[in-house]
């Protein structure tokens, strides 16, 4: 609720929803045009790319969320505040995950409707699976934000560029824009560690090949199941660090 | 009755001792000086009473109650002020009682904001951006958030550090009305011994994480000796007892 109150009125937010996924989106599209007119096969250049594009959006966007709204009650001196209420930590972590759910509502229905409107672009080529897909890479996103807060809780602000940075350590790994196998195969092990990895490849396949792809929704969802369980388990052994070291007064 | 009782409570960081055995209790309804030089402990046994520090050894009362226990029970009556803690600076005023107001799970939200805002004196404050309150427009703000939840017990940090003595002077006189009309039981640092001998009822000295003396102010001046209580805590920080 305290994060809702700002939308209406700061720039940067509504930037940061709006106006940056927009301008990828613009690049994204236009580079998919040019890609398609210079005929590169049967590949359907626009879909492959844009698509790409808007679920790595839900994936970063998500991640951004969960880290940037613990920052700014850090950045603001007000997490003792919110910590000396009578807020469990299950009730801050959900609610924290619930910001991210309502930034990438917005982000992900403005996204779908200017691309369909742009490029003839439509989301929901991918079918019923485009559901599973986004929620795989929703809770990927919390995983990585809730890991990023742990981290921040532990060292201070010193390690906030991790919550800007670290998504785009993953990126190269996920196979958002070419397929795992593009990769050297020394590394395709880590690819196949990340749930998005499965969400990206899955949708290539449905472009691609138009088959359905349920193992690799299944494996997404799996891993995801695994990971959201050792970052929350991660997160509550931090907080207990920093009480005992009592440095929740010196997180900036 | 107590409200909280502290028992040979220790708290160690790395290779320092920050609280070293300390024991004592805060009767109902008064206002209790927590006193003693920077590095004292005083901060370090507040925030272990807010559970924000973990103790190394030892026991924290609050109404009866343990923290590891009765979290959620302890902190909805008891709130807590610090200069050093903000309230969101790019919220407007309303917008931050409203939101602690619900933290604190208050039935009418609206109701109490207003009517703390009229006994603060802040109603006019309530539209306008937290960032551009003064420090003694600040100071009634953190107040009247610190009584949203009409708190039995309030922690208070140096509440009047950084105010000029007009706006200081107001606070106290704040201060003794919530704890006349309201019955809180309040807990108070501060660095100004002529406040903490206009507002206090008891003082508990420490120093080095230990407690060194504890009683009425004009008690212990007498003991002591001394002419104020001023001069008390200088002969306790520099071990002149």
């Amino acid at each position: 609720m305290r994060h809702l109150y700002l939308y209406p009125r700061s720039i940067p937010r509504l930037m940061d929803v709006f106006f940056w996924p927009i301008l990828e989106l613009l690049m994204w599209g236009f580079l998919s045009l040019y890609l398609e007119r210079l005929n590169l096969g049967n590949l359907n250049i626009v879909s492959l790319f844009l698509g790409a594009m808007i679920f790595w959006e839900f994936l970063s966007r998500s991640q951004n969320a969960v880290s940037v709204a613990f920052l700014e009650d850090v950045w603001e001196r007000n997490i003792l505040n919110v910590f000396v209420a009578p807020v469990q930590i299950s009730e801050f972590l959900t609610s924290t995950l619930l910001l991210g759910l309502v930034r990438i509502g917005m982000t992900g229905v403005l996204l779908s409707v200017l691309s369909f409107l742009f490029y003839h672009f439509n989301i929901f080529q991918f079918g019923i699976y485009t559901v599973p897909f986004l929620i795989n890479l929703l809770i990927f996103g919390w995983v990585l934000g809730l890991f990023t807060t742990g981290i921040i809780l532990r060292f201070g602000t010193s390690a906030q560029v991790l919550a800007f940075g670290l998504i785009f350590l993953i990126q190269p790994f996920s196979a958002v824009f070419y397929p795992v196998s593009a990769l050297p195969h020394a590394i395709q092990w880590f690819s196949y560690a990340l749930p998005s990895t499965y969400v990206f490849e899955g949708m290539r396949k449905v472009i691609s090949v138009g088959t359905l792809p349920v193992q690799d929704i299944i494996l997404s969802f799996g891993i995801n199941i695994i990971y959201i369980a050792v970052v929350i388990f991660f997160f509550y052994r931090m907080f207990a660090q920093v009480k005992i070291q009592g440095k929740l007064l010196k997180l900036d | 009755m107590n409200i909280i009782s502290i028992n040979n409570l220790i708290k160690d960081f790395s290779t320092t001792r920050a609280v070293d055995n300390l024991s004592f209790n805060v009767k109902k309804g008064t206002i209790t000086g927590l006193l003693g030089p920077n590095g004292a402990g005083k901060t370090t046994t507040i925030q272990m009473i807010l559970d924000l520090v973990t103790p190394t050894e030892g026991t924290i009362e609050v109404f009866g109650l343990q923290m590891k226990n009765s979290r959620e029970e302890i902190l909805n009556r008891m709130n807590f002020s610090s200069p050093y803690v903000s309230l969101p600076g790019n919220l407007k005023v309303y917008e931050n009682l409203y939101t602690f107001a619900r933290l604190y799970g208050v039935k009418n939200v609206k109701e109490k904001v207003d009517e703390l805002a009229d006994y603060f004196n802040i109603r006019d404050l309530l539209p306008k951006m937290t960032s551009s309150l003064s420090t003694g427009q600040l100071t009634r703000l953190n107040l009247t958030k610190a009584l949203l939840n009409d708190p039995e017990l309030l922690l208070l940090d140096e509440p009047t550090s950084s105010l000029d003595p007009d706006i200081a002077d107001r606070t106290r006189k704040l201060l003794k009305k919530i704890q006349k009309e309201k019955g809180v039981t309040i807990l108070y640092t501060s660095h100004n011994m002529a406040e903490i001998e206009e507002l206090c009822d008891t003082v508990i000295f420490i120093n080095k994480g230990v407690l060194k003396d504890q009683g009425v102010p004009s008690e212990l001046v007498k003991k002591y000796g001394r002419k104020d209580l001023n001069e008390v805590f200088l002969a306790i920080a520099r071990g002149e007892e």
